[in-house]
């Protein structure tokens, strides 16, 4: 099967999802990198795409209207170049999610959601009701378009390739929208969806001062990512992108520490793939009991403080 | 303007979701079930914008059984002015979902569809994406923010890296997400006035919609079970472990 994957970059770089893309995408067939984006960003990703070992080719429309990742533009050159492909694979990002869905809808095909895992050439499982059940799907559409769940699957090596690049052209802005900025929340930490190390803090944090105090020394020490429960940023204790769960970002990192979060159903689904769960909670019966590896129970104002100094 | 808000029935969020044991799907026979979470901020949003002045008009449409037309009323007690269901036994996928809105957007013609970003059971963020495609027009998906000027939407959106704000040409498709509002209860006198709002019942043919599904669910099946943990009982012994797992400073 010929697949054509999206490839997200940024400053020139290459996005780990999309290295666990092209792992999925290896999965079902011959591999295809798509990089679209405005000028020379999108030239030095385009090489670094060129790099990953696996990838056989690499596509690059290089255009102002794909500067910024707008779905009206991107589908509109995604959609003609499927027909030399039988699959499109997205990661299920922010970015992924806006477009694979509009590319699937104009070739009359259904998308398969945020795979957990390739069975079967047209055979895949995915997640619903929040993580607490997993489905095997098959599809009988003619051609595939699926967006793959980043931590589900390992990360493509960034070198061992040497993929020809091809610079394609397409249709361009389509008129209808326009970006106007974006507000970052730029920070030197490992990304939340890639760090080996997650520290996440919940309501129990009491203000947003509590949580930089105690949740932001812990992190440094251990080189960790900072998370949230959905309690936490709708407290305005921390902005929303770094809310883990159902509707935030899902991680899967080697140490996951939960602070001050009690477990709902919708925190679990973004992160109990996690390979060592450790809650410190004063609630024994909090149901992140159920899943943490280990738990600690107590006041998380002298816990977390104690901690780390301690490490 | 008139706003066409699309609303799902769904097991409500607070119940925990059983497999069948017969791996089949979701135990879904008397369980409570509610309107998505993401769907009530869409008409929260919708209702909003109406009482701005900036719409004149909401119709609320649902694709589903007829119990779904509980969800309908809901939505009409808390503000929506009409509802049209279109009355369906089996699940309709997006792609299917996505067809019949698009045919009921051709009569209706509303400037703005809102909609949930995704529903809390097939958890598959399509539908909205989906409708833009099909119908051609600008997508505002993951609205935290949402503002009518003439003839254009500005939305702000939830992105990975931050908050990003694009500017659409209406008609365009705005998907929500949590962020967006606080959705309003409907009040006792308003959920008494909402069963004579008009509510107009269709069939997936009206449409001629074909709603065959295109992937088949072969087994459902409970997650892996994480094995039991242990409690430790002081901060040394969690650096103990900490330093077991190769995590220090």
């Amino acid at each position: 099967m010929n697949t054509l994957i999206l490839i997200e970059h940024e400053d020139g770089t290459v996005k780990d999802a999309s290295l666990a893309t092209v792992t999925a995408a290896a999965k079902l067939g011959s591999v295809h990198a798509l990089v679209a984006g405005e000028g020379e960003a999108a030239r030095t990703a385009a090489e670094a795409a060129a790099k990953i070992e696996g990838v056989q080719k690499v596509l690059l429309a290089s255009d102002a209207a794909y500067g910024q990742n707008l779905a009206e533009n991107l589908a509109a050159l995604i959609v003609p170049l499927m027909d030399g492909y039988e699959a499109l694979l997205c990661a299920a990002t922010s970015t992924g999610k806006n477009i694979a869905p509009r590319v699937a809808a104009k070739l009359d095909v259904m998308q398969v959601s945020d795979i957990l895992s390739v069975e079967g050439e047209r055979t895949f499982t995915r997640p619903i009701y929040a993580g607490n059940a997993i489905a095997t799907v098959e599809s009988s559409d003619a051609k595939l378009v699926i967006t793959v769940r980043g931590t589900a699957f390992a990360k493509a090596s960034r070198e061992g390739g040497s993929a020809p690049v091809e610079e394609i052209s397409g249709p361009g802005d389509q008129g209808v929208s326009q970006f106007v900025s974006l507000e970052g929340s730029k920070s030197e930490r490992p990304e939340l969806t890639s760090a080996r190390i997650v520290v996440s803090g919940g309501r129990a944090l009491k203000d947003a001062e509590t949580f930089q105090q105690l949740i932001t020394p812990l992190a440094d020490k251990l080189g960790a990512a900072i998370g949230a429960s959905r309690a936490a940023v709708d407290a305005g204790y921390i902005p929303n992108d770094f809310q883990v769960g159902q509707t935030g970002k899902i991680v899967a990192p080697e140490v996951y520490l939960a602070i001050g979060i009690s477990g709902a159903i919708q925190h679990l689904a973004g992160m109990k793939d996690s390979k060592t769960i450790i809650a410190i909670n004063k609630d024994p019966d909090a149901p992140i009991f159920q899943v943490a590896d280990i738990g600690l129970v107590g006041d998380l104002f002298q816990i977390v403080p104690e901690l780390t100094e301690k490490l | 303007m008139k706003i066409l808000v699309p609303v799902k029935r769904v097991l409500d969020y607070n119940v925990r979701p059983r497999v069948k044991p017969d791996g089949s799907g979701v135990d879904l026979a008397n369980v409570k079930m509610s309107m998505n979470p993401f769907d009530e901020i869409a008409v929260e949003e919708a209702i909003r914008l109406k009482e701005k002045g900036v719409a004149d008009e909401i119709v609320a449409v649902s694709i589903g059984p007829a119990k779904a037309q509980e969800t309908l009323r809901t939505a009409l007690a808390m503000g929506a002015d009409r509802a049209i269901l279109v009355e369906i036994d089996q699940d309709v996928e997006p792609l299917g979902v996505a067809k019949i809105l698009k045919a009921i957007a051709d009569e209706e013609q509303p400037a703005l569809i809102v909609m949930g970003k995704q529903a809390i059971d097939d958890d598959a963020n399509q539908t909205g994406q989906m409708l833009a495609a099909l119908l051609d027009r600008p997508q505002g998906t993951f609205a935290s923010a949402v503002t009518v000027e003439d003839d254009q939407v500005s939305v702000t959106r939830e992105v990975d890296g931050g908050l990003e704000t694009v500017r659409l040409s209406l008609p365009a498709i705005v998907t929500t997400d949590l962020r967006l509002n606080e959705p309003r209860y409907a009040s006792l006198p308003n959920i008494m006035k909402a069963k004579k709002k008009p509510l107009e019942t269709k069939s997936p043919a009206d449409y001629a919609v074909d709603v065959v599904p295109r992937l088949k669910t072969l087994s459902v099946t409970e997650p892996p079970v994480r094995q039991a943990g242990v409690k430790v009982g002081s901060v040394d012994e969690l650096v103990a472990k900490l330093k077991d797992l190769g995590v220090t400073a």
